[in-house]
């Protein structure tokens, strides 16, 4: 079993939680990923390493309410345990050698977007981040991104909070304003990630982007997160979950993204239904 | 006196409609009267040609004796020397290509039904055991064993029971490995498997879930940071392959196994599962092996209305058991033979609607010894579906050998290890199984299993 030691509710749809798993805290690198259940029979689901505190034996995974699987996780209180708690999975993303870089995170994205400024500002990086978020309320992350940014840019859909926009917009201006970035990193929503990578193609900017398909086992042994990238079929769980952005067939992911949605709509409402 | 009689005992079974529909085992195994009958069918050749077939060598006659005898928890022990997993072998081991194919009554009529009295006694014992395993003695050492599945239970369990301390690493959250992602409930229940482990529990093996040994810990950690003296390495053949035709990630194509992770280890065939899958109405199976035909049957069985096997060579090259075969066509499973796929074709919102075959006749035999299948020019023809399940084979998962410095692995990817002992390039590091031979039976792997441990107990119990 593995405890969770802390709990906070960073806005009304995002949580954060710290797992006590010492071994995975040991090896974890931005990047990489956990698989974990909610109870004994529930679905296997994956969610990226946020941060790791190696001291104390802790993990953390930060997780929007998006359906059955995580309003159960949400449930789940400090103090609690999760009976399946499986990594550190997928292959850790480099960020060796860079000099220049813009970080992109979009919604619940910026979860792992954040560890990875992180890493790289602690390398010396120069690091622009670009954040968006629907509204204020959603926000998260703002003052942990400021500590590891040289410039950081909130950008919300309705103009709540930063300024109002798309994320491709920020970057836009900033490229226009003659930044010359050697990476960008984009996370966040498929379409999101599908954008970046159209903008920053003509610059020919190097653009990783980090694809959470669809996974069961995590390890390659099933093969339901694959996707297109350059024309070959790839695992997002071994190969990935970086793949360059402008190689990755977007419209096929979104497709298969999509595969059980109304399975998920059908769990989300027989679980909200049973609360009533 | 031998009983005489040219055919076996027939395997009960549930009716082919009926369990088309459920997940109940399909062979419901022999009654008392039936194993006394049967187990009288051996002439107890001196030679024993049967125990020459068996990769563990079970000591077949002297099993059978005591059937016959109606002593079947001595039958059982007498197994339980060479085989770690009776209950599961008696169920899924291809014995009409093993200890059957050389058993003397096979010559004029049916070989004597080894299998199925294997799991008649192995089942008895089940039933009436209900001794605590006693633990042996500890000798000191620590032993690791990766992957829950055949080769690393049987090998864990041989060297439990000579003393050593076993830890099994399993990535998944429930131990077995392919007995319980793999095989399908109606062919080997579940409960079986988990009596087998916790048989190994209670002599003194711990297992570890969510443990991907090469992410979590390495091999080197295992052998220099945690105190393990050697490592077994049984992590199967798990990675599925493709054919590389378009339209593979079209939505609505698996890969087999998907498809059985889904069915089997993540209940999605129970009400009320959590797990999502394909409600298909037009299923097409592409591969001739056991798993095509679990896949095939666990598609029936999730309400499909239609099923096909699509195969490039002839039912006499199929490499399923012809158990297996016979069940799934007794099931409805209609087989498209001597055809094979060269596109599917999706609607506008990428959704599986058709797979494109060509017919194939059969030229020369290859190096496989059977005959290569050759396209028939301009045969193209569609079939429509809905949902595609690739069963085209597996390969050892390449994550090990990519975080474990000087372990050699073949070009296919499999480890290099003795073929009698499993010693891999790696001091103190053996392996079996699928993880070296790529995707086999069940007994081979546990035959692996055994001689490792064996191999195991020989290097250290002459360590200084």
């Amino acid at each position: 079993m593995y405890p969770i030691v802390n709990k906070v509710e960073l806005n009304p749809t995002v949580t954060r939680m710290d797992i006590y798993a010492p071994l995975i805290a040991a090896k974890a690198q931005p990047g990489q990923f956990v698989i974990l259940r909610v109870d004994a029979c529930g679905e296997r689901i994956p969610l990226t390493v946020a941060d790791t505190d190696p001291d104390k034996g802790l993990v953390t995974i930060i997780f929007q309410i998006v359906g059955a699987t995580t309003a159960l996780l949400n449930q789940k209180q400090a103090g609690e345990s999760l009976p399946d708690f499986v990594g550190p999975l997928g292959l850790p993303t480099h960020t060796e050698g860079v000099k220049k870089v813009a970080v992109v995170g979009g919604g619940v994205g910026c979860a792992i977007a954040y560890p990875v400024a992180k890493k790289l500002h602690a390398q010396g990086a120069a690091v622009h981040t670009v954040i968006g978020f629907r509204e204020n309320d959603l926000v998260i992350l703002r003052d942990e991104f400021a500590a590891v940014s040289d410039e950081l840019i909130l950008m919300t859909d309705d103009g709540s909070a930063g300024q109002k926009g798309l994320v491709t917009q920020a970057l836009q201006a900033q490229l226009d304003a003659g930044n010359d970035y050697d990476l960008v990193i984009a996370i966040g929503p498929l379409v999101m990630m599908k954008f970046v990578s159209a903008l920053t193609k003509p610059y020919n900017i190097r653009t990783l982007v980090s694809m959470n398909s669809i996974m069961i086992d995590g390890t390659g042994m099933c093969g339901c997160c694959r996707l297109t990238v350059g024309g070959q079929t790839k695992f997002a769980c071994v190969d990935g979950p970086d793949f360059d952005g402008h190689l990755v067939d977007f419209d096929e992911s979104l497709a298969r993204a999509g595969m059980y949605k109304e399975h998920e709509r059908e769990a989300y409402c027989k679980l909200m239904k049973n609360e009533e | 006196m031998p009983n005489m009689s040219k055919e076996k005992q027939p395997m009960p079974t549930q009716d082919a409609k009926a369990r088309a529909k459920n997940y109940s085992e399909v062979a419901l195994g022999y009654t008392t009267e039936q194993a006394l009958d049967e187990a009288q069918r051996c002439l107890h050749c001196k030679h024993k040609p049967c125990v020459a077939g068996c990769p563990v060598a079970i000591d077949i006659p002297g099993f059978l004796k005591q059937t016959a005898e109606g002593d079947f928890e001595a039958a059982y022990q007498t197994i339980a020397q060479a085989s770690s997993l009776p209950a599961v072998c008696g169920r899924v081991c291809p014995q009409e290509t093993q200890c059957e194919q050389l058993c003397v009554r096979g010559i004029k009529g049916e070989p004597v039904a080894i299998g199925r009295l294997e799991r008649f006694v192995a089942d008895a014992h089940l039933a009436s055991d209900s001794r605590a395993a006693e633990k042996p003695t500890p000798n000191g050492f620590k032993v690791a064993v990766i992957g829950s599945g055949p080769a690393g239970l049987t090998c864990a369990g041989r060297l439990a029971r000579l003393g050593y301390a076993v830890t099994v690493f399993e990535a998944l959250h429930l131990a077995g490995g392919v007995l319980v992602y793999g095989i399908p409930e109606f062919r080997l229940p579940k409960a079986i498997v988990q009596r087998e482990i916790d048989g190994l529990r209670a002599l003194g093996v711990e297992v570890q879930t969510n443990m991907v040994i090469g992410r979590v810990l390495s091999i080197d950690e295992l052998l220099e940071q945690q105190g393990y003296s050697v490592v077994f390495i049984g992590s199967g053949a798990g990675l599925p392959r493709f054919m590389n035709i378009p339209g593979e990630n079209l939505n609505g194509v698996y890969s087999a196994n998907e498809f059985l992770t889904r069915v089997n280890l993540m209940k999605a065939y129970q009400d009320g599962c959590p797990t999502p899958i394909q409600q298909a109405k037009k299923v097409v199976v592409v591969g001739g092996g056991n798993v095509a035909m679990d896949a095939a049957r666990c598609a029936l069985r999730l309400n499909a209305e239609e099923v096909h096997i699509v195969y490039r060579r002839s039912l006499t090259e199929l490499p399923a058991r012809a158990e297996e075969v016979e069940h799934a066509e007794e099931e409805g499973v209609i087989f498209d033979l001597l055809c094979n796929p060269i596109s599917i074709e999706g609607d506008e919102n990428l959704n599986v609607k058709s797979i494109t075959c060509v017919r194939m006749g059969l030229g020369e035999p290859d190096e496989s010894g059977r005959r290569r299948p050759v396209v028939i020019p301009n045969s193209e023809f569609t079939i429509e579906c809905d949902c595609v399940i690739m069963s085209i084979g597996t390969s050892p998962n390449p994550l090990i050998k990519a975080t474990t410095e000087g372990l050699d692995t073949t070009r296919w990817g499999g480890i290099i290890a003795d073929e009698t002992t499993g010693q891999t390039s790696r001091p103190s590091v053996y392996a079996g199984g699928d993880a070296v031979t790529g995707a086999a039976t069940v007994i081979l792997a546990m035959g692996a299993g055994k001689a490792a441990a064996e191999a195991i107990h020989a290097q250290l119990s002459t360590q200084p």
